[in-house]
């Protein structure tokens, strides 16, 4: 990044305010039983970057991205997008307001087609209401969807099976499908989780190259990602979890650094390559 | 043994009223359970509420035509009620209202204190005078070739039942090949990344359940007016069983398989029936061990078995496709 960037003089330090944030929480809790798996006091996501979200297994980084998208609901706290309370609000309903999430386990639904996995992502068709169903009218923008779901498809060079069922797909190609299907919604905030689990390593530089591209075409990517060399790659801003809190955050250069994060985190990882 | 006479009674039950409405029935089974992937056990009630709310409304001095609108509004508002609290939760809490409610509700209307509406175990009769009155044929003349022959009464509901199943294989095939079809689809596939691309899972599921239960509702109508009576006792739970074995015989999830199940079903079923009322009147010793109350359960038995070879050799159905049930769910 350069210096210019808006980032550049943000603190790293965890819950720090952002110039121009399109998602705020604040407060949010969530615990299963007598596990807190997550407890956040504040955190912004600021607009336009690639915000990556690291922390060990069971920080609570998927809960996290199940409560902000609707899938789960906290025992306290709230959240905005674009300053739009989310508290209550059903998960289909924030997926329409332009935040659009993925799964770590991909889902695919696997006895449609590509074609139709894109294209049942589309907003506004009135031939999904039973009405405009019966009575027809959906034809153009059937074809409309069609082109930009081709387009799409191209980009993520899955076109020559736009006709398989997407079951049939290798588990890397139906990440991709995934992602390309989220972004068939026209998404303001994209939420990836682990995107790059069980992809093969050819496949990972163009699923990177795909996400930095969503950010230069303006939208706002949150992604969870366990390989340090990538996160720094790709990040504009890193956001550390451990055991349900937000431990650190900041530009990659300077997490790779802090002390805690090396403690919690990373410390396992090289300790034991170090042994 | 008369083969030619059990292969003409099979093919008169297999072309009949009662076949068709259990082709009606079981097209609005595969909409729920083969594409949105609901599991309603209970879809013996949506034709029973169906019927009753024609009948009752009959006897109650209104016009048939009202009836069949009533009861068509009963059995989605039945729908209704079993989707708003189940339909959120896990796809087994249908399972358990549904089985649940179809037999409570079969008991409600034979217990003697419904009397007043349904006049208990002795059902309603003789509600559907106005719907024959428009027969065009001559209702014992008889048609058809040779001894394959039917009464004009029989005829008259077999050509109005047949006329609607066509009409509800057309409408879902329309709405199936349609966004909301697909739609429907996906929730069957998954209902999370349906809900993560901005749809209102909740709200499909009880489209489907509501209009799948209005299709049950019309097959309920047909089988009380062939019969020109409602029983309770007419409900039980093995019909919801055998349009299962319908759906999935013909291929869930196929326009075309609620109809082709229906026909091979009753087919197999009445051919393997009359075989069995000839071989007691022929074979003595046949006679002595199949009474006929044995011989009912003889033949379900024999369902059974068919529907265990076809799950080995097609488990997709008849015209499901193969391609489509060798992807595994993941
Ligand atoms: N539905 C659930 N029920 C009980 N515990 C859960 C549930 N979901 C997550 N957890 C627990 O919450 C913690 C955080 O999990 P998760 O958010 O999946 O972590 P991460 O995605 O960072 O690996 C873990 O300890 C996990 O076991
Ligand atoms: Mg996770």
């Amino acid at each position: 990044m350069s210096d210019s960037h808006p980032m550049a003089d943000v603190a790293p330090e965890p819950g720090v305010r952002k110039p121009d944030p399109v998602l705020v929480a604040n407060n949010l809790q969530r615990s299963f039983g007598g596990l807190q798996a997550v407890d956040i006091d504040h955190l912004e996501v600021q607009r336009h970057t690639v915000t990556s979200l690291i922390g060990p297994n069971g920080a609570g980084k998927t809960t996290l991205f199940n409560l902000l998208t609707g899938f789960d609901t906290p025992d306290f706290g709230e959240w905005h997008l674009n300053g739009g309370p989310l508290v209550g609000i059903a998960a289909f309903q924030v997926a329409r307001r332009g935040m659009v999430r993925t799964f770590q386990l991909t889902r695919s639904l696997a006895r449609l087609t590509v074609m139709d996995n894109m294209l049942v992502a589309a907003k506004d068709n009135k031939g999904e209401g039973l009405w405009g169903a019966l009575t027809g009218g959906w034809h153009a923008t059937e074809q409309a969807n069609e082109d930009r779901a081709t387009e799409l498809l191209e980009r993520f060079g899955l076109e020559h099976m736009a006709n398989e069922f997407a079951g049939g797909l290798s588990g890397g190609q139906r990440k991709l499908l995934e992602m390309a299907r989220a972004l068939m919604m026209n998404p303001e905030v994209v939420m990836l989780d682990e995107p790059m689990a069980g992809v093969n390593p050819a496949l990972t530089q163009s699923l990177l190259t795909h996400i930095t591209g969503l950010r230069d075409a303006g939208k706002t990517v949150v992604f969870v990602e366990h390989d340090m060399d990538v996160v720094q790659e790709i990040s504009d801003w890193v956001v550390v979890m451990a055991e349900g809190r937000v431990i650190a955050e900041g530009p990659p250069e300077a997490i790779a650094k802090n002390r805690a994060v090396i403690d919690a985190y990373l410390g396992e990882h090289h300790g034991e390559a170090a042994t | 043994m008369d083969w030619g006479s059990i292969f003409i009674d099979g093919i008169l039950a297999t072309i009949g009223p009662v076949t068709a409405a259990y082709a009606i029935s079981a097209i609005g089974l595969n909409l729920q359970f083969g594409y949105a992937g609901l599991l309603n056990f209970g879809h013996v009630a949506f034709m029973l509420v169906g019927a009753y709310g024609m009948a009752i409304t009959v006897d109650f001095g209104g016009p048939l035509w009202l009836g069949i609108i009533i009861g068509i509004l009963v059995a989605m508002l039945l729908g209704f009620l079993l989707g708003l609290p189940t339909l959120r939760l896990r796809a087994d809490y249908l399972a358990i209202t549904t089985i649940a409610a179809a037999e409570a509700i079969r008991l409600v209307v034979r217990s003697s204190w419904a009397e007043p509406l349904t006049n208990g175990v002795f059902g309603i009769q003789g509600f559907a005078d106005s719907f024959f009155s428009l027969n065009p044929f001559p209702p014992a003349e008889l048609y058809g070739i040779g001894s394959l022959v039917v009464t004009g009464r029989k005829l008259w509901v077999m050509i109005v039942g047949w006329t609607i199943a066509a009409l509800f294989v057309f409408v879902v095939h329309r709405l199936m090949k349609s966004p909301w079809g697909r739609v429907i689809k996906a929730i069957r596939e998954d209902e999370d990344a349906t809900t993560s691309l901005g749809k209102n899972v909740f709200a499909y599921k009880l489209q489907a359940l509501m209009i799948g239960g209005a299709i049950g509702g019309v097959a309920g109508m047909i089988l009380a007016i062939d019969q020109q009576n409602v029983t309770p006792d007419a409900y039980l739970p093995q019909i919801t069983f055998i349009l299962y074995v319908i759906v999935i015989l013909g291929g869930a999830g196929t326009i075309l398989g609620p109809i082709v199940g229906a026909v091979v079903f009753q087919f197999l079923f009445f051919t393997i029936d009359a075989l069995m009322v000839n071989a007691q009147a022929d074979i003595g010793w046949v006679g002595d061990l199949l009474t006929p109350a044995a011989a009912g359960q003889v033949k379900l038995v024999l369902v059974g078995l068919g529907m265990m070879v076809l799950m080995v050799f097609r488990p997709q159905g008849i015209l499901g496709s193969r391609e489509e049930a060798l992807i595994d769910e993941r």
